[in-house]
């Protein structure tokens, strides 16, 4: 289900003394099976773009064609579309309303049009994508569960939708590092065992450049910088520069670069920069040998 | 979606005019001389004299005359239904008749009055509302309510109250905005279905709605505590309205004006 | 540091629900003292005790077992609830949800008005604090104008117009971007270093701890680990244990340590990192 903008611009609230333009002539491709990461700070625009790419905001000017339908075409069968390109908002744990959790989880593949006996199994299924268990919380309200299960069951009830591509918006906003943790780990579960393209929109330089196969970089609603991790990274300066924060680790590695002590200054994990560093202090202990 | 931001009726444009500068007690107090003078006046000479007040007051607090007639438009379909009430239904000297449906010159006569009557009311209030920010307003109807204290009326309390409902409007109205979208992402309609269909479809929206605002409320409620509120004894005003002397002779005025028109027409 | 005491917990204990069956002990007899002027980190997970810690500092929560003293004053005494609050501002999460008023001045003056300051003295206040958080050219803004990190420099200018001596930060950062987590850090710091008021900032983000003058760890309601940024980060293998995280710079040295090397442990900056390694 490739997601394809070309010339996309969106004014908000044409023709009113509040009209402001928040995307300027974007184009880009998500790829089947791709893990695309969307960096900018608040007011960016990134959020504005990734609610085009299921047509909840229709563009002032340019066309998205989901899998080759055009979002704008009259007639255009949104529902289906937004069942396939799934979108986790920001704090989704505050969308919950439902009696049950079962309730809330089959909401979407209710709309969806999913058979009352096989709704279940998505419920199920939805549940354990994000490692909760349907038996054990069928009937409890979604409000009683602590604050990181609130979030998964949220997030569930767009799994069970059956989406092939997995939009999130900031899915960790307000946790601590072990829902962090935990809510990261499943993104990358969802990707590598259940194939979902995903598309994880973050401010988070740290957990976004781990996980992404490719950056979109996102400015007063342009792409600044789009690219792999490490040449994203190679601009640290840049990002400075835009508010991004750069992890602690690519400063260091670039200042040791800049000195002549290691080789590589695009480099945004630990792991690397230990094996760098490592193999700067092999050189260095041998050399005094 | 957007439009539930855009609600403009009556809203506050900022200006420096003597009007925005009166003391807003003077204003409602003033606004309310002019309601009960519509409601006094029983003559098309008496509504001729009050609309030019209104018109003058216009003119002085420098708004953009444009920007105060549309503020009918919502309204427009009342003073039609009204209008047409009165023309269709008074009984008298007929004018022109169509089967049952008759014009009468009294209904001709008592439609105009009615309408131009509710035209000049909303028009009179709107100005109020144009030239005064809602803190002075809210400020003002506060002070106004003080002497029916021991009467158990709660000046403080309805003046905070319609604070906070002022300050969490833009908040509520975003949120609602968001979880639309959510919800919307899950596949839900909010635009087709019957209208029972369609209030069955706003629980995935109220409800969340509901919950998020009481736990605003709360968080509200214990910041508030912990910044010392313990309600409005005891407290002073950041900022104190000062009646001038300057409105004490507009408020005189606009007395002498109301009295001596409703005597006269 | 000798300096005295300002907020003492001597064996505070907390339990919500007590005889209920969600009864659960939030604070186990703590033994804190926040010294005048300090900057104190207070980190740990969801649920470990910090905002129950933080609300007993101004009495929005008294103490089940043990006495907490702000000033000299027990937060049990009524009649001094509002003199603690006075001296022990508070700001929450939610950026959103701790203004009242309509205006960012107005709303500063929120707690003033509360305390009965004459008028005039209080457009002084007012003034003076939004001067010192930055936010002087949005006075007259609606708060719903402002970005995340300013809504939270004017609830931190609505304490400083009450004159504490203590500002208690309840992971003021948690909901905010990087840039809003920069001002109001840069904010708080200059708070302290200038204005010489106490800070006690409670977050999760460990490179907000680096800061402080002392950091404390929280878990399951007790004080397991405290000392100075370097003292506690150095731990390395005890701050993972309690999910929380190390900076990198520390890890990087920990795991390069591990090869046999002997970079200090209590390298927190990229900096002494990098003079480490050309030594």
């Amino acid at each position: 289900m490739p997601i394809v903008v070309e010339n996309l611009s969106y004014v908000y609230l044409p023709d009113t003394p509040m009209q402001k333009q928040a995307l300027f002539d974007i184009s880009l491709t998500i790829n089947d099976g791709e893990f695309v990461g969307i960096i900018g700070h608040t007011g960016s625009g990134k959020s504005t773009l990734i609610q085009h790419f299921n047509g909840l905001v229709k563009p002032t000017y340019g066309r998205i064609t989901v899998d080759g339908v055009d979002l704008s075409r009259k007639g255009v069968d949104l529902r289906s579309i937004r069942r396939t390109v799934g979108m986790v908002f920001q704090y989704p744990e505050h969308q919950l309303f439902g009696e049950t959790v079962f309730e809330d989880v089959a909401f979407g593949p209710k709309n969806a049009g999913v058979p009352e006996a096989s709704l279940e199994e998505r419920v199920r299924e939805g549940l354990a994508m994000v490692d909760l268990d349907l038996d054990t919380l069928r009937d409890r309200s979604p409000f009683e569960l602590s604050g990181g299960q609130k979030r998964r069951a949220a997030i569930a009830g767009v799994l069970a939708m059956k989406p092939s591509v997995l939009i999130l918006d900031e899915p960790t906003a307000g946790l601590d590092p072990r829902g962090r943790d935990e809510i990261l780990a499943q993104v990358q579960t969802l990707y590598h065992q259940w194939n979902l393209t995903v598309v994880l929109v973050s401010h988070s330089m740290e957990d976004i450049a781990r996980m992404a196969q490719r950056l979109i970089v996102m400015e007063n609603g342009r792409i600044a910088l789009e690219g792999s991790p490490s040449e994203i990274f190679a601009n640290a300066e840049r990002l400075r520069g835009m508010g991004l924060g750069v992890p602690q680790v690519t400063t260091l590695m670039q200042e040791l670069h800049r000195r002549g002590m290691t080789k590589r200054a695009d480099i945004f994990t630990l792991d690397e920069a230990e094996k760098e560093i490592m193999q700067f202090l092999e050189l260095k202990h041998h050399g005094h040998a | 979606m957007a439009m539930l931001r855009n609600i403009t009726i009556g809203q506050y444009i900022p200006g420096n005019s003597p009007v925005h500068r009166l003391d807003p007690r003077t204003k409602i107090l003033s606004t309310m001389a002019l309601i009960a003078l519509l409601f006094l006046v029983q003559s098309f000479a008496g509504y001729g004299f009050a609309a030019l007040f209104i018109a003058a007051a216009v003119y002085i607090s420098k708004l953009p005359p444009r920007y105060v007639i549309r503020g009918l438009k919502p309204l427009l379909i009342i003073i039609v239904l009204t209008l047409s009430l009165h023309i269709f239904m008074t009984e008298g000297r007929v004018l022109w008749q169509w089967g049952f449906i008759a014009i009468t010159e009294e209904g001709l006569v008592r439609g105009g009055m009615m309408g131009t009557r509710l035209i000049l009311l909303v028009l009179g209030t709107s100005i109020l509302t144009l030239t005064t920010s809602p803190i002075h307003l809210t400020d003002g109807i506060e002070s106004l309510l003080k002497p029916g204290k021991p009467i158990g009326i709660p000046a403080h309390e309805l003046a905070m109250m319609m604070t906070i409902a002022l300050r969490f409007i833009p908040t509520l109205l975003e949120e609602t905005e968001k979880i639309m979208k959510a919800q919307m992402a899950r596949g839900a309609d909010f635009e087709s279905g019957n209208l029972l269909q369609r209030a069955k479809n706003l629980i995935p929206l109220l409800v969340p709605l509901f919950i998020n605002a009481f736990r605003r409320a709360d968080d509200l409620a214990i910041a508030m505590e912990a910044r010392g509120y313990r309600g409005g004894e005891g407290r002073t005003k950041f900022r104190e309205l000062s009646f001038t002397s300057f409105d004490g002779v507009c408020l005189a005025g606009v007395l002498i004006f109301v009295v001596v028109i409703s005597f006269l027409f | 540091m000798a300096a005295e005491a300002l907020i003492q917990f001597d064996n505070v204990s907390h339990v919500y629900g007590r005889g209920t069956q969600q009864e659960w002990d939030a604070l186990l007899e703590v033994n804190v003292t926040i010294r005048r002027g300090e900057f104190v980190a207070v980190l740990g997970h969801n649920g470990s005790g910090k905002s129950t810690l933080a609300k007993h500092a101004n009495a929005l929560l008294l103490p089940s077992k043990g006495t907490v003293l702000v000033d000299g004053m027990d937060t049990r005494d009524d009649k001094k609830v509002w003199d603690i609050r006075q001296r022990v501002g508070m700001v929450f999460q939610n950026p959103d949800n701790q203004l009242v008023a309509t205006t960012v001045e107005e709303d500063v003056a929120f707690g003033p008005e509360n305390m009965g300051v004459p008028t005039a003295e209080m457009q002084d206040r007012v003034a003076e604090a939004l001067e010192v958080v930055g936010m002087t050219p949005f006075r007259l803004h609606s708060p719903h104008q402002l970005s995340g990190g300013q809504k939270q420099r004017v609830a931190i200018a609505g304490m400083i117009a009450m004159r504490p001596k203590c500002i208690v930060l309840d992971e003021p950062t948690a909901m905010l971007d990087p840039v809003g987590r920069a001002e109001v850090m840069s904010t708080v710091r200059r708070l302290n270093r200038d204005e010489g008021i106490t800070i006690v900032h409670i977050t999760h983000f460990m490179d907000e701890a680096i800061f402080a003058d002392r950091v404390m760890v929280m878990e399951d309601g007790r004080i397991p680990l405290q000392g100075t940024p370097s003292e506690v980060f150095s731990q390395v293998e005890a701050l993972y244990k309690l999910h929380l995280d190390v900076p990198q710079v520390t890890a990087l040295a920990h795991r390069i340590n591990a090869h046999g090397y002997s970079v200090p442990s209590n390298t927190l900056t990229v900096d002494e990192l990098v003079n480490a390694l050309c030594q």
